[in-house]
């Protein structure tokens, strides 16, 4: 079986502009909504107070929220988690009140109302805790990026370095932007996703540019137009059969991992797919932008002779 | 030359083995136990102990399934949880005070794996259910408390050393003495700074005072603060091992925090209030010279402070404090002569010297013993001192109940704490959504693992299998090493192992579609393997690297559960590199390497555009 047939270099490099201009709509966009709409971020971030509780039979959504509100506290969501059985509760980060006992409070209501109530999970981030991971989430960010650009810039050449990492920030600000337009939650294990999809996609690139280095050595009477081609076009197959796999075990995740591994699989399912797209479309236009040639790759003093004679 | 040298297999071989008997642990699964562990280093664990312990269950018909004697503990492994419950309460009440009995999980491997460190991994909390929290310590606290206990001493040392003083006040983070001449002023400076090297001296003279002011020297704070954390450590630990927790892990986090985590907790309720508490004793005099109707006015008299007495009236307390929960020895909770439930109080030497001079010199009067929680103070009693108390014997009774004789007990034999703490960071986690959890991401892990080996069998036939094959050798490393390090995994954690299958395949695919086009371009079968092999290797490394990258970023900058996740992302893209690379070719060599003609690969099918149809 092979799905991929394809007889002539598919002319990637001649779509420049239209890739160009999708990439920016779909990055403008995402950055209007971040601003506009901004994330949803989880009590990991904000600080305050989340309980998972189980019921025996249906929530009563309604009577949660009466008994809660009954404590005086106010700005509390309820809602479903899952099933009906389970309901999360929120509960803002309050200043004065040592928080850690407000779990307790409730807990203590919810169970006078209904024996059956089971306590799941309560997670309680202080502010300053809260304020410590948004900064260590960003250190995170900033040293993968680094990282990776001073990897390929080594291994390849600076250019390639900047493409990668243009092409691949470019993958996290998307997800961020269907997170801030979606409202969904933001938590600690999202942004784990949302870094491992960074190194993850970069390979993606990698694998292409690879080619593009051994096409530069082997394709001389080639242009750097139809080098990249050729590249990009050998290695479609397994650019999506391998994101093809890594997206049945995220679907796998989506379908059995439950809640908790819901939108972290989400992140990655949004970012494997425009992680194809953009170390397809947009890393190497801008390699090309970034006026990418061969004697980039092959110094003039040239190396060794590749025997091997190609289309 | 698609051979491998014997030792590269020899390698494989023993890696695979390792893989096995290390990931063996975790499919016997866990049963319950009960640990018993001495409390205090004089309580022994030994065979007499064992022997106890066996008598004891016996009598109860509690028959244990398995019992050992370890490091310091004792084991019994139960076939359910009801005779988990019921075994741990006969034995504490058999066993006293001295032991902790703990409930615990114990692995149902065999001893000889036991034997050879090969345990199940190490679940997180998310996964076996518990409480985790981040305590901040109150480090301006603990200076504070220090100054407090400065104050304490250097009035105890001017009055044996007969000087003279006018008055001493402890303001912000000053004490300052008051004396009326400068003579005695300079004997105090002498007497103080030969005393107490931790405060630098200051004379100061105001509107005809004499004025000494100590403050504590920059070198001292440090350590102040640095052994406020030790010792609040020390205080939560003794905590924990009251509260019966099998595996408890309290660390330093940072200059001035502690990170607590108690796997296995039921009652997160009772865990964090005992841990939270800071509650701690003193002892001070009841004023009884100055008005207390005049204080309830308002008018509080200098160096007093109002407070009431548990179920009874209003009292005006001297500041001055005389004793401290500091000089606790032993605290019990038991009866007093009336049948009230009471607090039986054993101090050290130094506290009941204090406590013995403090009751001869105040026959008649009042003392009050105060329990200090989170800077509420309550007056648990306030008796009338009657004869000299020696011995260091003191019992508190105030209208409590048993259970909060109970409890106030278990504090201060505890230890206080050295500075205020408040619980900045808290993650429960109910037993049964850990349960829940850890289906989840198995099953995550199942049906990914199983869609991606049916999709590469299909794909590329043969070559698609072997590549299969050398995925779930991926796994049994990835979980063995996890099982060795007994790094702990988390839900994150799994899903990191379901995400590292899925990406790790990419190293295979790459091989295969070399190979298709190593034959596409016409190279024989033998040949097209090694070059397919050997060229996409530099890709499989680069790609690698830079996950990688992510990886030990996200576990410098990450925290509990996101850790958890870089940890099995490292480790498996490590353990992919060797499976897929060196044990898929292994398997190659082996089953095509000494074929001489190998007419096809067995690959799926390779398209070739230059014969058009098909």
């Amino acid at each position: 079986m092979e799905f991929f047939r394809i007889k002539r270099d598919i002319p990637f490099m001649s779509w420049g502009k239209y890739t160009t201009a999708i990439s920016l709509a779909t990055f403008v966009l995402s950055v209007f909504f971040l601003f506009s709409k901004g994330l949803n971020l989880g009590v990991d971030f904000t600080g305050g107070t989340v309980m998972e509780v189980g019921y025996s039979q249906t929530a009563d959504l309604g009577k949660v929220r009466s008994i809660i509100a009954k404590l005086g506290m106010t700005d509390v969501s309820v809602q479903n988690f899952g099933t009906s059985r389970d309901i999360l509760i929120r509960l803002p980060a309050k200043p004065d009140v040592s928080s850690a006992r407000l779990s307790e409070t409730v807990m203590a209501a919810l169970r006078q109302d209904d024996n059956s109530v089971e306590m799941r999970r309560v997670e309680f981030v202080g502010p300053q805790v809260g304020a410590e991971l948004v900064e260590n989430g960003a250190l995170a960010l900033l040293v993968v990026s680094f990282g990776i650009v001073a990897y390929l810039a080594m291994r390849f050449e600076w250019k390639f370095g900047v493409a990668g990492i243009i092409a691949n920030l470019h993958d996290v600000v998307i997800i961020l932007g269907f997170f801030a337009f979606f409202q969904w939650e933001f938590s600690l294990t999202v942004l784990a996703a949302i870094l491992a999809i960074l190194g993850y996609s970069v390979n993606e690139s990698v694998v292409v540019f690879d080619r593009i280095r051994e096409n530069f050595r082997k394709m001389r009477k080639a242009t750097v137009a139809q080098t990249i081609d050729n590249a990009i076009t050998r290695t479609m197959s397994r650019t999506i059969i391998t994101h093809g796999s890594t997206q049945m075990v995220v679907v796998s995740m989506l379908l059995f991992g439950g809640e908790a591994l819901h939108y972290f699989a989400l992140a990655l399912t949004i970012g494997i797919l425009f992680g194809i797209y953009s170390s397809v479309l947009v890393a190497s236009p801008i390699l090309m932008l970034l006026g990418v040639s061969r004697e980039d790759i092959v110094k003039p003093e040239k190396k060794k002779e590749e025997t091997e004679a190609l289309p | 030359m698609n051979r491998y040298p014997l030792w590269k297999y020899l390698i494989i071989v023993v890696s695979v083995l390792l893989g096995l008997l290390y990931t063996l642990p975790n499919f016997f699964g866990e049963s319950p136990a009960v640990q018993v562990s001495p409390l205090r280093s004089a309580a022994k664990v030994d065979t007499a102990l064992l022997q106890r312990v066996e008598d004891t269950l016996k009598k109860a018909n509690l028959p244990a399934s398995g019992m050992f004697l370890e490091a310091g503990s004792i084991k019994a492994r139960f076939t359910d949880t009801d005779m988990q419950l019921k075994a741990k309460d006969a034995l504490q009440s058999a066993l006293g005070n001295n032991y902790v009995v703990a409930l615990n999980l114990l692995p149902n491997s065999p001893q000889w794996l036991t034997g050879i460190g090969a345990l199940p991994m190490y679940l997180g909390l998310d996964l076996r259910g518990g409480v985790h929290f981040m305590l901040q310590v109150d480090m301006q606290g603990a200076l504070s408390k220090a100054l407090d206990r400065h104050s304490a001493d250097i009035r105890g040392s001017l009055r044996e050393q007969k000087i003279q003083y006018a008055g001493l006040d402890k303001e912000g983070s000053q004490i300052t003495v008051k004396f009326r001449d400068a003579e005695s002023r300079a004997r105090a400076e002498t007497e103080i700074s030969k005393a107490y090297g931790d405060l630098s001296l200051r004379q100061q003279d105001v509107s005809g005072e004499f004025h000494l002011t100590a403050t504590l020297k920059d070198e001292a704070q440090k350590r102040i603060q640095n052994s406020a954390v030790q010792q609040n450590i020390t205080t939560l630990r003794n905590r924990v091992n009251e509260l019966g927790v099998a595996e408890p892990i309290i660390q330093q986090a940072g200059a001035d925090r502690v990170v607590v985590q108690l796997p296995g907790v039921q009652d997160t309720a009772k865990a964090k209030d005992i841990l939270g508490r800071t509650a701690t004793l003193e002892v001070r005099m009841v004023d009884e010279e100055r008005d207390v109707e005049a204080a309830m006015r308002g008018q509080i008299p200098f160096g007093t402070e109002l407070h009431t007495e548990r179920g009874g009236g209003p009292l005006l307390l001297k500041k001055q404090v005389v004793l401290t929960g500091d000089r606790i020895n032993d605290a019990q909770a038991g009866f007093d002569s009336n049948n009230q439930p009471a607090v039986h109080i054993n101090l050290d030497n130094n506290g009941s010297r204090i406590f013995k001079q403090l009751t001869r010199d105040n026959v008649g009067k009042r003392m009050a013993i105060l329990l200090i929680e989170k800077n509420q103070v309550e007056v648990v009693t306030a008796p009338v001192i009657r004869e000299e108390i020696g011995g260091g014997r003191v019992q508190i009774s105030g209208r409590m109940t048993s259970e909060e004789a109970r409890d106030v007990a278990l504090l201060l034999r505890a230890g206080a704490l050295a500075a205020p703490m408040d619980i900045i960071e808290e993650r429960t986690v109910g037993p049964s959504l850990g349960a829940d959890n850890i289906s989840r991401g198995f099953n995550s892990t199942l049906y990914g693992f199983l869609a991606v080996a049916v999709f590469m069998s299909i794909y590329y036939l043969m070559f698609g299998f072997i590549s299969v094959m050398a995925l779930g050798v991926n796994l049994l490393l990835l979980i063995g090493l996890l099982s060795i390090l007994q790094a702990t995994l988390t839900l994150p954690g799994m899903a990191a192992i379901a995400l590292t299958l899925g990406m790790a395949i990419d190293a295979n695919v790459l091989i295969n579609e070399r190979i298709r086009d190593e034959l596409r371009n016409g190279l024989s079968p033998q040949a097209a393997i090694n070059a397919g092999y050997e060229r996409a290797f530099g890709t499989i490394l680069d790609s690698n690297i830079t996950t990688l990258i992510s990886g030990i970023a996200l576990f410098a900058f990450g925290s509990g559960p996101v850790k958890g996740f870089a940890v099995v992302l490292c480790l498996g893209i490590l353990t992919s590199m060797f499976s897929a690379v060196m044990v898929s070719r292994g398997i190659v060599n082996l089953m095509y390497g000494s074929r001489r003609k190998l007419e096809k690969v067995p690959i799926g099918q390779v398209w070739k555009p230059v014969s058009d149809k098909r």
